[in-house]
């Protein structure tokens, strides 16, 4: 029988931990090319088109049967409102969609920005959330199920749009809150989510995300003069159902450029991978050095009694 | 509450009534053109067409191609040149009623040929038009100046009588 010396045994638990640490790569790079469903929907939302009515506002509220608004939804004063440190509206359990109005030094009219879920492809709070609360159906909606989520808001952080709202209001069963792009009563039937619908503007174009990019990309190429070649949402963080154009530079209204165009799950795949890896080999390593250690002096012990 | 959640439906149902013809309707079109697409939230409008007309000078302005003027946008002058008019001149002629219908998106992802995939619905080309010169003239942009909200309306918007009750506890509200 061979012996097991100190450094055998180290470096068979190195190759064993390098063997698994390689196989975990490769399922993590296979994974990696989802890019979407192929036939879901999407909205366009053109911002030069905005004139600030929030329509869409009162639309989401009536479809969602959310609670009463704090000011009517006709009441333009919320475009003054700020939350702590200077910063616009947010979506919250008590409103899935709002509308901010930007001032831009040049412009003839302020632009106005509706913020609700952008509904990515690779959605990072659900890849965030422990209990499988998330979905992202074939459709394009990320919807999640509020009876086994847990309150955690780990897909709060997660989000890198920070759209994820959560009911701080309910004291005993509180839940994320968050725009489904109206799938339990439209999108499931083929049928545009209520903001898209309710917009006298019609600044929203409903369709398929495939057809919606070829349309994004022909208005620009007709208007170069007028928006900025840049489709916000059709790349970032792997892509979202819901697309921008813009005569604004992004940055300059509230998005942030900087996201890069991984999913977020693919910044933490790696790390991910690694997890099982320790939690199967760290244990047996470390016993067997425990023991390896103790070994001599188990055999002190021994010699002396004997 | 949820058995209440009557589906949004933006019922937009565009009469636009016969035209009450008195001068030269061949040339200019209809003097008015009742517009009560949004007759669930708000009043019909009486729109003037014949005033319009005589602001706009040039039919095109508001018509694109379809009058047989040259269209004033020139990407729809690659395609569609001078004296090329169509069948239909009224507004929902060519703009759906309800653009992201079934069959609407069924048309466009069935055709790669076609070429108008973005057209606006009705609702959306009155208002782009509409409001898109009111801004450049200096007319009237608010809501209810072009028309009057109604009962309906009101309890859409949460606005008039149904506006919420200013509470006591103002800046007690939920999440910072």
């Amino acid at each position: 029988m061979k012996k097991i010396n100190r450094r055998s045994f180290l470096k068979g638990g190195l190759a064993g931990g390098a063997a698994l640490a390689a196989t975990g790569a490769k399922t993590a790079s296979a994974a990696q090319d989802f890019g979407g469903y192929p036939d879901s929907m999407g909205v366009l939302v053109d911002f030069t088109k905005c004139v600030g009515c929030r329509t869409c506002e009162a639309a989401c509220n009536k479809e969602q049967g959310l609670p009463e608004p704090e000011k009517p939804f006709d009441d333009q004063s919320v475009f003054d409102e700020q939350r702590h440190g200077g910063l616009p509206r947010r979506p919250t359990e008590k409103a899935y969609t709002v509308v901010n109005r930007y001032n831009i030094v040049g412009r003839e009219h302020p632009l106005f920005r509706k913020v609700q879920c952008n509904h990515c492809n690779e959605p990072a709070c659900l890849t965030s959330c422990f209990v499988n609360a998330y979905k992202k159906t074939p459709e394009g909606a990320v919807i999640y199920d509020p009876t086994v989520c847990v309150g955690c808001r780990t897909c709060m952080i997660a989000c890198p749009f920070y759209v994820p709202a959560y009911s701080y209001s309910s004291a005993i069963n509180p839940v994320v809150k968050k725009c489904i792009m109206c799938y339990d009563t439209r999108l499931k039937f083929g049928r545009p989510p209520a903001c898209v619908e309710a917009c006298p503007q019609q600044v929203m174009t409903f369709g398929k995300r495939s057809e919606l990019l070829k349309l994004a990309h022909q208005k620009i190429r007709q208007n170069p003069d007028k928006y900025v070649d840049h489709v916000y949402g059709e790349k970032e963080v792997g892509g979202t159902a819901w697309l921008y154009l813009s005569d604004v530079p992004f940055d300059r209204i509230g998005f942030d450029t900087h996201l890069g165009n991984q999913p977020i799950i693919n910044y933490v795949k790696e790390f991910l991978t690694v997890v099982p890896m320790v939690l199967t080999i760290w244990p047996a390593l470390f016993t067997g050095f425990h023991l390896l250690s103790n070994r001599k002096d188990a055999k002190k012990n021994e010699e002396t009694k004997s | 509450m949820g058995g209440k959640k009557k589906l949004l439906g933006v019922a937009a149902v565009l009469v636009l009534t016969a035209p009450l013809a008195s001068r030269s309707w061949a040339e200019t079109g209809p003097d008015t053109v009742v517009l009560d697409s949004l007759a669930n939230h708000y009043e019909a409008v009486t729109f003037d067409h014949a005033m319009h007309v005589d602001v706009a000078g040039n039919c095109a302005t508001c018509h694109h191609h379809t009058t047989g003027e040259a269209p004033v946008d020139q990407n729809c002058g690659r395609c569609h040149s001078a004296a090329q008019g169509a069948s239909g001149i009224a507004c929902r002629d060519c703009h759906s009623v309800e653009p992201f219908s079934a069959a609407n998106l069924k048309a466009i992802d069935s055709n790669p040929q076609m070429y108008h995939t973005g057209k606006p619905g009705l609702k959306g080309a009155l208002h782009q038009k509409c409001l898109g010169c009111h801004q450049e003239m200096g007319a009237p942009t608010g809501c209810q100046d072009c028309h009057a909200r109604n009962d309906q309306g009101d309890a859409f918007f949460r606005a008039g009588k149904y506006a919420p009750k200013p509470t006591a506890s103002e800046s007690h509200g939920g999440g910072h």
